[in-house]
C-alpha cells in the first residue's frame, strides 16, 4: 500500500496551511494554539513552499521508488517502512553528513546546522494515517493517491 | 528448481546493497557473505567520527544484526578469501570451500602507501585512515602515549581531511602536506579551500600546499620527523597517509577476470565471466563523462552493489553512470562539491560565482554549452541536489542560469516541463 501525495500547482493559492498544519501534526500536543505560542519547542514543517510573484507551490518528499537518499545515507538513520513504503528518518541515528541532501533531485531535505540532524523530511504523517497537508489544504493543490494514481480521502 | 547460491565478497556498503539487490527478486537463494574483518557491520565514513568521540563503536553500524537474519545471510566474519576457482565455481576460504553459482566481488579499496625514503624503517607511527581497524590502532596510539603532541597527515583529499576532522574533534595540533594548490583538490577550488584553510588555521592547523614528504626520520623504529620536498623539516609523532586508494583487486590477481585498474564491469556491473559481478571501489565501470573509471564514493557502491544482486537474482536494471561528489563537514562549515569546478580552459565555460566571505558561504556553478557540469555550495547547502539532479538530468539551464545561484532558488524556477517530471513519482501523472 504505497501512496503518494500529489502536487496541483496549478490548484496551490499560497495559503502556507500545509505548513502550519504539517508543524502542529508533529508538534508534542498536536495543539495548534500551543504549537504556534511558543509554549514548546515549535517543529520544522516537512514541507518546502516555493513563491515567484503569484506562482505558489507546496512540495515534500517524494517518497522515490528507487530512493537516491536512502540508498547514500552512511548511518541508516533513513530508510524505507517496509509496510508503507515510506522513506523514513531515524534521527537518534542521524549525524549530520549530508548525503541525502546531496543527492536528493528535489533538495526537500531541511537540515539543521547547529544539531548536525536532518531537521525535517515528510513522513506522510504515519503516525495519524493521514497527511495533515492533504487533509487541511483549502483549495486541494496537494491530494493522496495510491499507486495508481486514485485518490484517497479521510 | 534448486535455490541459487549466490556469494558475496565483503560486507561493505556495496556487498550490503548487494544483499538488498538479490531479495528484491530471489526471496529464497542462500546468501554468503565474507569479510576479513571481525565486525559484524561498520560504515567505513563514521570512522572519522569514532575517532573525535561523537560516536561510540556500537552507532557505527549502519545495518542492524536483524537485517542479515531477516534477509538469511549468512555472515562469514574474519574469513579471508584466498581463491576462486572460476570453472568449478568454488571459493576458497581460511574457514573452508564454498561452492557458487553467482559470485560478487565487492572488495572495495585499499589505501596508497607511496615509497618514501625512510618508511620502511618506521614501526610505529605512521597510520592509515580507512577501515576500523586502523582508527582503532590510531586511537589506542593516541591515547597511550599521551606525548603526541603532533599530527602530520599526507594528503588533502576527503579521507585526510575527514581524518583531520576526526583529531581536530580532540584539540590535536596538525599538519596537513597536499601536493595540489588547495584542499580536496578532486572538486574544490582555489577559493573553496582558501575558507576552509582560513578556518583550519584558526584551530591550531597547518596546511602546507604544493609540497610533499621526501623523507622519513625514525629513531629504532620510531617515528620523528619528515622532511617535505623542500627541505622543510616537520617534527611529527604520527603520520596519516591518506593519498588515495585503488582498488584491492588481490583476489582475482592472475585470474581470467579482466582488469584495468579496476576489475572491469558492463552496465549490468558483470565482469567477463557472466556469473561474476562486481561493484564499489573495486570495479571500473562506464561512469556519467562516457569514460570507464573508479570512483570511489558511497552513493556508487551502494548503488552499484544494488544492481549487481538485481541482475544477478535474474533481474534486469542498469548502471547509468555518475560523477564524483563530495559532501564533507570540515571545521563546522558543511561543504558539497562535485564535477567539473575547476575546469582547465576557462574560456569554454562559464562560471557563476557568489561569495560571503564572513558567513562563509561561496557558491560556485560550472556550465558548460548550458548544461552544468560541476558546483561547489559551503554553508548554504540545502538546495545542492536540485542542481547535481540538474547536473545529472543534462537539462539545459540557459534561461535560468540567473537564477541557479540566487538564494531562494527552488523548484519553481526549473523549466515546468523538467519540474513536472521530478516531481511526479513513479506511476503520477501532473
Amino acid at each position: 500500500m504505497v501512496r503518494r501525495i500529489l502536487i496541483r500547482e496549478e490548484y496551490c493559492m499560497g495559503c502556507r496551511l500545509c505548513e502550519i498544519f504539517c508543524i502542529t501534526e508533529h508538534s508534542k500536543t498536536k495543539d495548534i494554539i500551543k504549537t504556534f505560542k511558543g509554549s514548546e519547542p515549535k517543529p520544522i514543517s516537512g514541507i518546502y513552499f516555493e513563491e515567484i510573484d503569484y506562482i505558489s507551490f507546496a512540495i515534500q518528499c517524494r517518497h522515490c521508488e528507487d530512493a537516491p537518499c536512502v540508498e547514500s545515507c552512511l548511518t541508516g538513520a533513513m530508510y524505507r517502512d517496509e509496510k508503507t513504503g515510506a522513506v523514513l528518518h531515524k534521527k537518534e541515528k542521524c549525524i549530520g553528513c549530508w548525503m541525502c541532501v546531496m543527492v536528493c533531485p528535489l533538495g526537500v531535505i531541511k537540515i539543521d546546522l547547529e544539531n548536525k540532524k536532518v531537521a525535517s523530511k515528510c513522513d506522510l504523517c504515519i503516525e495519524s494515517g493521514f497527511p495533515a497537508c492533504v487533509k487541511n489544504c483549502p483549495n486541494e493543490a496537494i491530494i493522496l493517491v495510491n499507486e495508481k494514481g486514485e485518490r484517497i480521502e479521510e | 528448481m534448486k535455490n541459487k547460491r549466490y556469494i558475496i565478497v565483503g560486507n561493505s556498503i556495496a556487498g550490503v546493497s548487494c544483499i538488498e539487490g538479490i531479495r528484491k527478486i530471489d526471496k529464497n537463494g542462500e546468501i554468503c557473505v565474507f569479510s576479513d574483518e571481525e565486525y559484524f557491520n561498520y560504515s567505513r565514513p563514521l570512522i572519522s567520527y569514532y575517532l573525535a568521540g561523537s560516536l561510540k563503536e556500537n552507532q557505527l553500524n549502519f545495518k542492524d544484526k536483524q537485517f542479515y537474519k531477516s534477509n538469511k545471510v549468512k555472515l562469514f566474519l574474519n574469513t579471508k578469501c584466498e581463491k576462486i576457482d572460476f570453472k568449478r565455481k568454488i571459493l576458497y576460504t581460511k574457514s573452508g570451500n564454498f561452492e557458487f553459482d553467482y559470485l560478487f566481488l565487492g572488495t572495495g579499496g585499499k589505501p596508497i602507501i607511496p615509497k618514501i625514503k625512510g618508511i620502511e624503517n618506521v614501526k610505529e607511527g605512521i597510520f592509515t585512515f580507512m577501515k576500523l581497524k586502523d582508527v582503532k590502532k590510531l586511537k589506542k596510539y593516541i591515547e597511550k602515549e599521551k606525548k603526541v603532541k603532533n599530527v602530520t597527515i599526507l594528503g588533502g583529499g576527503l579521507i585526510g581531511l575527514k581524518c583531520a576532522e576526526g583529531l581536530l574533534g580532540r584539540n590535536i595540533p596538525l599538519v596537513i602536506v597536499e601536493l595540489a594548490d588547495r584542499l580536496l583538490p578532486n572538486t574544490f577550488d582555489f577559493i573553496a579551500s582558501e575558507i576552509i584553510e582560513n578556518k583550519l588555521k584558526e584551530k591550531n592547523c597547518e596546511i602546507i600546499k604544493k609540497n610533499t614528504i621526501e623523507k622519513i626520520i625514525s629513531k629504532d623504529g620510531i617515528l620523528k620527523e619528515v622532511i617535505l620536498k623542500d627541505g622543510k623539516k616537520i617534527k611529527t609523532d604520527i603520520l596519516i597517509i591518506a593519498v588515495g586508494v585503488y582498488p584491492n583487486t588481490e583476489l582475482i590477481e592472475g585470474t581470467e577476470i579482466e582488469k584495468n585498474k579496476g576489475i572491469i564491469v558492463d552496465e549490468f556491473m558483470r565482469t567477463n565471466i557472466n556469473f561474476v559481478f562486481a561493484g564499489g571501489d573495486v570495479c571500473e565501470s562506464k561512469e556519467f563523462d562516457n569514460n570507464r573509471s573508479v570512483i570511489a564514493i558511497w552513493p556508487r557502491a551502494s548503488r552499484q552493489g544494488k544492481i549487481a544482486g538485481i541482475n544477478m537474482a535474474g533481474g534486469e536494471k542498469k548502471y547509468e553512470g555518475m560523477f564524483l561528489m563530495n559532501s564533507v563537514e570540515l571545521i563546522g562549515i558543511p561543504t558539497i562539491s562535485f564535477g567539473i569546478t575547476n575546469p582547465e580552459n576557462e574560456k569554454e565555460y562559464e562560471i557563476l560565482k557568489k561569495i560571503d566571505y564572513e558567513k562563509k558561504i561561496y557558491k560556485k556553478i560550472v556550465i558548460k554549452e548550458n548544461k552544468i557540469v560541476g558546483g561547489i555550495f559551503l554553508r548554504d547547502i540545502e538546495r545542492a541536489g536540485i542542481i547535481i539532479g540538474l547536473t545529472k538530468n543534462k537539462v539545459d539551464v540557459q534561461v535560468i542560469k540567473k537564477s541557479l545561484i540566487n538564494d531562494k532558488f527552488g523548484l519553481l524556477y526549473l523549466p515546468e516541463n523538467y519540474r513536472k517530471h521530478i516531481v511526479k513519482g513513479e506511476g503520477i501523472e501532473v
